[in-house]
C-alpha cells in the first residue's frame, strides 16, 4: 500500500472579530471624524503621542491630558515603494513617510505625494491634505496624503 | 531552592464583554495595584513576564503593545508566554531561582469576547486532521463529560451540585461575573447546551486582567507581613491528540501535585481552575481532596474566566487567603488545552502566626 506523498493540504481558517480601539483611541478616531488632530501627553515624561494608545510606553502610565496639534510637520525618515500591492491603486513609486507633526514627540506613517520620489529629504516640512469633509470618517484616511509645505522661514 | 513567595495580587473585575477600554487600558490599573499593594514601583522590579494569546486579539504581537502598560524604559529584563499567567508565574518563579534578581512582576490579561471563542479554541487543535473538522471547545469538554457519566462516575446531578456551590461562592467575590443561588432542581431543568452539558455547567465568556508580585527570600518578608510561600510547583502536560487521552481523569494534574508536594500535608484550600462543572470533580480526584479541604471559595472558573488570565487569579486568590491570615496550606492549579490537556500545580503556605 502507498501512493504519492501528500505533500499539502488545504484548512480554510477564518475568524471574525469585534475589535476594541479602546477610550483613548476612540477619543483621536472621533476627532479625526471632525478633522480635528488630537494627541495626549504623557503626565510623567510630557511626551505628546499621536495616535494616541491611552498610556506611555516609556512610562507605563495612563494619558489623559489631551493636545490638538496641527496638521503640518516634518519628515523624520521615508522610503520609496516600488513594489505593487494588491488591491493599491497609488501610482508607481510613492513615497511612505514618518511624519512627526509639531508639537508631537512620536512620529507616524503617512503618504507623501504632490513631490517626485527622487526629492523627497529627511527633515522636509510637510502638510496634510485633507479629504472633502463629506467624505471624512473616524479614519486617518481623512487625511489624503502629505504634500510639501511652502512656508516663510 | 531560593523561596520565593506571592507578595501582592490585583486583578479586574471580570465583564461578558469590555467593548469601552482596549487591554492595555484595562491591564493598567491592575499592574498599578499590584505594585502599591507591596510598595514597590516599575523600577523595582528585576523581571517582567505576561501570559496572553494574540488569537484572543486577532492580532499579531499583541502582547507586544501590552508593555505598553508596565512602560519599558530604561529597557527591562521582560518574557511572555502563549498561555495563561499562570505559566508565566511558573517562567518567573524559575527567574527568580538564578538568584540575580529578587523581584518579578506577572500579568495576565484576556479579553475572549472580541472573536468567537468556541471555535477560536479549535486552533490549538491538531492543524491537519483535528482542526479542519472544527471540534469547539464546549462540545470536546462534553465529550469529556460523557466519559464520566457513561462510566456511572458521576452524575448530572453532581455537576449541578458543582455549579450550584460556585454561585453561593461567588455571592463573596466582587470579581466574579455569575453569582446567585439556583436550586439544583431548576438547574436540571435547563435544556442541554450540547448534551450532557447545560449553559451553566460551561465557563462563562469573560474579559479579565490580572497581576501578581513575586519576592524571593528576605526581600518577600520585608514586603508584607505574611508572603504567601511558593512551597512547590510544577506543570505537566498530556497528548495532543485527544483521541490518545485518557479523559475521564488528569493524570497530568496527579504527576504536577506529587512533584509540587501537595501529597505531603493537609490542604486548607484549593484554587481549581476547572472551566467546565465535571473538570471540578476530575481534579478533586486527581488532587485526592476530600471534604476537609474548601474549594473555589472564589467561585473558580464557572464564575468568571477570562482566557489566559483564569489560572492566574487561582493562585492569586489562594495566595490572598494564605496572606489574610486564614490559611495555612493552599493549593492553587492551572489548566491549558483542550480538556484539562495540560496542568499546574502549586502549593501556597503560610509560616509562623498569622
Amino acid at each position: 500500500m502507498s501512493g504519492d506523498p501528500v505533500r499539502s493540504i488545504r484548512t480554510p481558517i477564518a475568524l471574525e472579530y469585534r475589535y476594541t480601539p479602546g477610550l483613548a483611541s476612540s477619543r483621536f478616531l472621533r476627532a479625526v471624524a471632525e478633522g480635528r488632530l488630537i494627541g495626549q501627553r504623557c503626565p510623567v515624561c510630557r511626551k505628546v503621542y499621536i495616535p494616541t494608545r491611552g498610556s506611555c510606553p516609556t512610562d507605563g502610565v495612563p494619558t489623559e491630558e489631551e493636545v490638538e496639534l496641527p496638521d503640518r510637520g516634518t519628515v523624520t525618515t521615508f522610503c520609496v515603494v516600488n513594489v505593487p500591492f494588491a488591491g493599491h491603486a497609488i501610482e508607481m513609486p510613492y513615497v511612505a513617510a514618518s511624519i512627526q507633526l509639531d508639537g508631537a514627540d512620536i512620529a507616524f506613517q503617512h503618504l507623501l505625494q504632490e513631490i517626485a520620489a527622487d526629492q523627497v529629504r529627511i527633515g522636509m516640512r510637510v502638510q496634510a491634505v485633507w479629504k472633502p469633509p463629506d467624505e471624512w470618517g473616524p479614519s486617518l484616511e481623512n487625511i489624503r496624503h502629505f504634500r510639501p509645505l511652502t512656508e516663510p522661514s | 531552592m531560593r523561596e520565593v513567595a506571592v507578595v501582592a495580587f490585583a486583578q479586574a473585575p471580570s465583564v461578558r464583554r469590555e467593548d469601552r477600554r482596549n487591554e492595555v487600558e484595562m491591564l493598567m490599573p491592575v499592574v498599578r495595584e499590584a505594585l502599591d499593594a507591596c510598595g514597590l514601583t516599575k523600577s523595582d522590579i528585576g523581571f517582567f513576564v505576561s501570559g496572553s494569546s494574540d488569537y484572543l486579539a486577532g492580532a499579531s504581537f499583541a502582547f507586544v503593545h501590552a508593555l505598553d502598560a508596565v512602560g519599558a524604559w530604561p529597557p527591562i529584563q521582560e518574557s511572555h508566554v502563549e498561555m495563561d499567567g499562570a505559566w508565566a508565574l511558573y517562567e518567573a518563579w524559575v527567574r527568580l531561582q538564578h538568584g540575580d534578581v529578587d523581584t518579578a512582576l506577572v500579568y495576565a490579561f484576556g479579553k475572549s469576547s472580541p472573536g468567537p471563542l468556541r471555535e477560536l479554541l479549535a486552533l490549538q487543535l491538531d492543524p491537519y486532521v483535528l482542526a479542519p473538522l472544527w471540534p469547539d471547545a464546549v462540545s470536546l469538554a462534553a465529550l469529556q463529560a460523557r466519559t464520566l457519566l457513561d462510566a456511572g462516575r458521576l452524575t448530572e446531578a453532581d455537576l449541578a451540585e458543582v455549579v450550584r456551590r460556585s454561585r453561593r461562592a461567588a455571592l463573596a467575590n466582587p470579581n466574579a461575573q455569575l453569582r446567585g443561588e439556583p436550586e439544583i432542581e431548576a438547574l436540571l431543568g435547563e435544556p442541554y447546551l450540547v448534551s450532557p452539558l447545560r449553559r451553566h455547567d460551561c465557563p462563562p465568556i469573560s474579559d479579565g486582567a490580572a497581576a501578581v508580585v513575586l519576592a524571593a527570600g528576605e526581600r518577600a518578608r520585608s514586603l508584607t507581613r505574611r508572603p504567601a510561600w511558593i512551597a512547590g510547583i510544577d506543570h505537566r502536560i498530556e497528548a495532543h491528540a485527544i483521541g490518545a487521552r485518557e479523559l475521564a481523569a488528569s493524570p497530568s494534574t496527579r504527576m504536577a501535585a506529587g512533584r509540587a508536594g501537595v501529597f505531603s500535608g493537609p490542604v486548607d484550600v484549593a484554587e481549581l481552575h476547572a472551566p467546565f462543572s465535571h473538570q471540578e470533580l476530575i481534579l478533586r480526584e486527581a488532587l485526592r481532596l476530600d471534604d476537609g479541604t474548601q474549594v473555589n471559595p472564589s467561585g473558580g472558573a464557572l464564575a468568571a474566566n477570562p482566557m489566559m488570565v483564569a489560572g492566574l487569579i487561582r493562585i492569586g486568590e489562594a495566595a490572598r487567603r494564605v496572606t489574610d491570615g486564614g490559611v495555612r496550606r493552599a493549593v492553587a492549579h492551572a489548566t491549558s488545552g483542550p480538556c484539562l490537556q495540560q496542568n499546574l500545580v502549586c502549593v501556597l503556605e503560610g509560616r509562623g502566626s498569622a
